[in-house]
């Protein structure tokens, strides 16, 4: 199916919505994303036909209900390319999926000196985990430093990776757009010994993505960012580190028994699964996957280059050296990203003259407050684009941009 | 939605452009920092004090730290408004912003209605902009952590 515009806007129905008699220019999809109709629909059919508790009781419903679940599941192993389906488990979200990582595998790996190596550009999902392991056992941190145009500097890699145990970064930053070397990084890693954890949730949204390819141990992404419902995230992981790693939560629907003397747990990915699942999440999950699947990762990939070139060059060919936006300028390295600093004016303020015109950015930390540090700013405000955005939105932006100024007098 | 006119008056404007007491007081000024989890900013208040208890004066303040023009504008406002007053009267001061502000718990006692908040009423518009109040209060609560505490470090959340 070619990629057209026009009908993929239509498919999302607050895209349509005005406030104040003005349209909604939605440029927050970093953050979360916005739903297609048939997730919506996806979701709703499901609780008005199907729903009933899954995996536990025996009648046709349930059975009904357990199988629209586990079509989640194949989908999302289907979208990354994974091995097996089973290697797929469903969380609340990618921090949780972080976190179960952090506390599962690495509670039973990781020790006082062990060390886990980072980049500069994470999100706190993927540092605040590993920091609460530092204080719990001692274990040591080490960073991947960037480069002046917002890229990994990778030149010392394999010295920061000599006796690390985990080497955990993103596939795209959050922040800066900027899409690093996921298949070499894990290779380095592998060829260090340590265990390499992509954080992917800002990138399977927009790209196709083959974790096998990727040569990755572990994977975290996120449903609501990908068109999805909140509430549900994945980890993706080889089926060999899931099935030696202890369980995260425990409770119901994780054992194989359970006794007054203990418990044993039920195979992977039942064994991470701790309690009622988000059996609606999945369904509209499964919906979503389907629906980028038929537009086409690699189309959206392409839109969204196109866009972001309109992007730099609207933004950079209006404002010249009053905007600084940071990140790589060439497209094939960046994701739809823009996070930047206009003139003197704080992000609070460029985002509260935005919403004026219902141009919904982010304006703040990006939760990736020491990334903040390494680029000397408290703050920056972010644009993000995704599959429904058009060259319209950017101009929106713009013309924002230029009432700021008028209202500051900056 | 409110127009942008209440929100950023001239006033506050003029205060974000040219904020007044802008700098640091050596020790032993006691220095007590604030800070905007969701957002970032930070700001740090330096007090010079005489006397003691409800009857010491504010003889010296200055602001530091990076901010939206909301909160900026009223930490330049509130520096100009606390100086040369006692702690009492700055307590009361800051309960009837905090009240103007829509904040909860801030009951005001008796004849704060009468209190004149002078630039500081321009920030009402600020109430509008319900996610804006925090960065409105940042640098009263700043003030008063440091008159409870001496120092230390508060934030919004």
């Amino acid at each position: 199916m070619a990629f057209d515009q026009t009908s993929v806007r239509k498919d999302f129905p607050i895209l349509s919505r005005e406030i104040d008699g003005k349209p909604l220019v939605y440029l927050d999809s970093g953050n979360t994303s916005q739903k297609p109709q048939r997730v919506i629909d996806a979701m709703s059919h499901f609780q008005e036909h199907t729903y009933a508790p899954i995996n536990r009781s025996s009648y046709r419903l349930a059975g009904e209900a357990t199988d629209a679940y586990e079509k989640g599941r194949v989908a999302i192993a289907r979208l990354i390319n994974a091995p097996s389906v089973d290697e797929v488990v469903f969380t609340k979200n990618a921090t949780e999926s972080m976190n179960l990582i952090s506390q599962a595998w690495g509670r039973a790996n990781l020790g006082e000196g062990d060390i886990v190596v980072l980049t500069e550009m994470e999100h706190h999902a993927n540092i605040v985990p590993w920091q609460m392991l530092a204080q719990e056992r001692k274990i040591q941190i080490r960073w991947v430093p960037l480069t002046a145009d917002g890229q990994l500097d990778v030149t010392n890699l394999d010295n920061l990776l000599d006796g690390a145990k985990v080497f955990s970064f993103t596939a795209m930053s959050n922040v800066l757009g900027t899409i690093t070397p996921i298949a070499m990084l894990c290779e380095r890693a592998k060829a260090a010994g340590a265990l390499s954890i992509v954080d992917a949730c800002q990138f399977v949204p927009h790209n196709v993505t083959d974790v096998q390819s990727w040569g990755a141990d572990l994977v975290v992404f996120s449903s609501h960012k990908m068109c999805g419902p909140s509430g549900i995230g994945m980890l993706w992981g080889r089926m060999e580190i899931l099935d030696a790693m202890p369980p995260f939560l425990g409770g119901g629907n994780m054992i194989d028994t359970v006794t007054f003397d203990g418990f044993t747990t039920a195979p992977v990915p039942m064994k991470f699964e701790a309690g009622t699942p988000p059996i609606i999440e999945a369904v509209g999950l499964a919906a979503a996957v389907e629906y980028l699947e038929e537009i086409g990762l690699e189309n959206i990939r392409q839109h969204e280059m196109e866009l972001s070139r309109y992007t730099l060059d609207t933004l950079k060919g209006r404002f010249g050296d009053d905007i600084k936006i940071y990140g790589p300028d060439d497209v094939e390295l960046r994701g739809g990203v823009f996070s930047f600093a206009f003139r003197d004016l704080h992000p609070h303020d460029v985002s509260q003259v935005l919403d004026e015109r219902n141009v919904c950015v982010r304006a703040g930390h990006h939760c990736a407050k020491p990334l903040m540090k390494t680029l000397g700013v408290n703050a920056t405000t972010r644009a993000s684009i995704y599959l429904y955005n058009d060259t319209a939105d950017i101009d929106a932006l713009a013309d924002g941009l230029d009432s700021a100024t008028d209202i500051f007098g900056i | 939605m409110p127009a942008l006119e209440d929100l950023y008056r001239e006033i506050i404007l003029d205060h974000y452009r040219t904020p007044r007491n802008r700098g640091e007081l050596d020790p032993p000024a006691i220095k007590a920092e604030g800070h905007n989890p969701l957002c970032g900013d930070d700001i740090t208040i330096y007090l010079s004090m005489s006397g003691e208890g409800d009857d010491a004066i504010i003889e010296d303040i200055k602001v530091g730290g990076q901010g939206c023009s909301i909160s900026q504008s009223s930490a330049s406002m509130m520096s100009q408004s606390i100086k040369g007053k006692t702690v009492a009267e700055n307590r009361a001061l800051a309960r009837r912003f905090k009240s103007l502000m829509g904040i909860a718990g801030a009951e005001p006692h008796d004849g704060d209605d009468a209190i004149d908040l002078g630039d500081l009423e321009a920030l009402e518009g600020v109430m509008k902009f319900p996610v804006r109040i925090k960065c409105a209060v940042l640098s009263w609560n700043t003030f008063l952590q440091a008159l409870d505490t001496g120092g230390g470090t508060t934030s919004t959340e």
